[in-house]
């Protein structure tokens, strides 16, 4: 059974040492693609990190755009968008909504007139199974032109260094067309009359194969009726939830969905930079929110409106904010969904 | 008339080796996939999935294989708490193989998102909508990762000893070429 060796101790020693350095390198290979050694690299751990509020994290809830609200409803397709994407939600027809309006803050408790960004999270649910979901913003263009950006711009913003943002605005000159955004744009007293944008690009594919890149928005059927940001902090704190509440209950409330396609050289992979108003653009249906329901018990709190999750006929473009908004939403969906003893159901048949 | 087998079939010799290149990149793709923010990510997540639910199959098809043929004998000069050790650890490894791809399954179905395996071929969710479920499910998942790779680590450092130390034919019986006679010669 043995070979007859010339030196069976130092074979065995060898042999011995051999095996000690193939595990040693496995685990060492192992600790380096979990970035053990790469303590520069951006996890969404340290991106989640760079979100926490100087309050402290709102357990229970999502890390970023942590208020909000559950709406349920249909989108109505009008047929249109089938000449962009195969996919099953453009053909004429009606969907199942799930959503969520939400205010682009990491505390829960924020008052309403203390945060510029609003947002939209955004399920539809079609018959063959698939599911498009979507995550998007007020603003017309992101404020920075990449996910790296945009951490630096967390860090900048909660340091204490008084020129940390002037440093920032500097090496990221984008952000000063957000500045001036979020200082001229007017502020309303509604979800209702606020319009939202997809911002990243994807790329839809339709039935012959073809691809174009597009984003999207969802405009308001109401009129925006512009408000002061001081008149809106007199109205109250949660205002906007109290307001969409009585204001669906009133009526559903409506957004039209429109698809921009981009031309050959457009930004495509910098949400921070708006394509050209005439880019052509269809209108591909109608959302319509039917119902609100407080987040705490509603149907929207434990969904992750991660914006990858695409039917066929849709996916990720060269924009890299997709696949980090999808790693982060993950993180913080992770976490939140533990910490539901922070954040308890009031309905008595909560789940554990 | 058969003689005591010494190497596995060739069927399990097969199963076995794929299967150890898919499980390496399994475990590498996630930790990998949990460490970046960049586009790389939704590629790696892409491949995890339908990976997983391969290996699954594999196992599957790899214990009825097992339960059918058996395993050749170990060495009779091993010590019975290493034979006994050798034993869990292929009872570990079949819970772990058919294990994590049900936990995975399992833990994106409690939080209701989609199981793609690639274009629109989606798969079913196995579990009810839960938050609860979600953490313990992931929990597991991801901790038994790591108890999953200090399996391999501890299978590969026994099997070269076998190979280069004990040279007891333990290895041979399930090294991908035949370097040694398939079949016991008489004690």
């Amino acid at each position: 059974m043995a070979q007859p060796s010339q030196s069976p101790t130092r074979s065995i020693f060898g042999s011995l040492v051999l095996i000690a350095v193939i595990i040693a390198g496995g685990a060492a290979a192992f600790a380096y693609t979990a970035g053990w050694f790469s303590p520069q690299r951006l996890t969404p751990e340290k991106m989640v990190a760079a979100l926490a509020p100087p309050t402290g994290v709102a357990l229970g809830h999502r890390r970023n755009h942590a208020k909000g609200i559950c709406f349920t409803g249909v989108f109505e397709a009008n047929g249109a968008g089938s000449a962009l994407s195969k996919a099953q939600v453009f053909t004429r027809g009606q969907y199942p909504v799930l959503g969520r309006f939400n205010l682009g803050t990491a505390d829960a408790n924020a008052p309403d007139a203390t945060v510029r960004v609003r947002g939209m999270g955004l399920q539809i649910s079609t018959p063959d199974g698939e599911l498009w979901r979507s995550a998007m913003i007020d603003p017309p263009f992101f404020p920075v032109s990449t996910p790296q950006a945009f951490y630096e711009l967390l860090i900048a913003s909660a340091s204490k260094d008084p020129n940390a943002m002037k440093t920032f605005a500097g090496a990221h000159p984008e952000i000063a067309a957000f500045g001036a955004w979020a200082k001229s744009a007017p502020w309303t007293g509604s979800y209702a009359e606020d319009r939202f944008n997809s911002l990243n690009s994807f790329v839809f594919t339709d039935s012959s194969g073809g691809e174009k890149t597009v984003r999207w928005s969802l405009l308001p059927a109401a009129n925006p009726v512009p408000i002061s940001q001081e008149d809106l902090a007199k109205r109250g704190p949660d205002f906007l939830e109290q307001e969409i509440t009585e204001r669906v209950r009133g009526g559903p409330q409506r957004w039209t969905m429109v698809v921009s396609v981009a031309n050959p050289g457009d930004p495509t992979a910098d949400p921070s930079k708006a394509w050209p108003e005439d880019r052509r653009a269809i209108e591909v249906g109608t959302l319509t929110v039917q119902k609100i329901e407080p987040e705490r018990d509603g149907p929207c709190r434990d969904i992750n409106f991660d914006p990858t999750v695409l039917p066929s006929g849709m996916r990720t473009s060269d924009d890299p904010f997709p696949a980090a908004r999808s790693s982060v939403y993950a993180k913080s969906f992770d976490l939140r969904t533990a910490e539901a003893k922070d954040y308890p159901r009031t309905a008595t048949d909560a789940k554990p | 008339m058969i003689g005591i087998r010494l190497r596995f079939t060739p069927l399990q010799r097969l199963l076995h080796w794929v299967m150890a290149v898919c499980i390496l990149a399994m475990l590498f793709i996630g930790v990998g996939m949990l460490s970046t923010i960049k586009p790389k990510y939704l590629t790696l997540v892409s491949i995890h999935k339908p990976l997983g639910i391969a290996i699954l199959v594999l196992a599957l098809i790899r214990l009825v294989v097992r339960l059918r043929y058996g395993a050749p004998p170990l060495p009779a000069d091993l010590p019975e708490p290493v034979k006994l050790g050798a034993r869990l650890s292929h009872y570990a490894f079949y819970v772990l193989m058919i294990g994590m791809p049900l936990l995975g399954w399992g833990m994106l179905s409690a939080a209701a998102y989609p199981v793609v395996l690639f274009g629109g071929v989606h798969l079913p969710a196995i579990l009810p909508h839960s938050d609860g479920l979600h953490t313990l499910l992931w929990n597991a998942h991801f901790y038994l990762a790591f108890a999953f790779f200090a399996l391999i680590l501890l299978h590969v450092a026994a099997a070269l000893f076998h190979a280069l130390v004990r040279r007891d034919g333990v290895f041979e019986a399930m090294a991908p070429v035949s370097t040694r006679d398939e079949i016991a010669p008489a004690e």
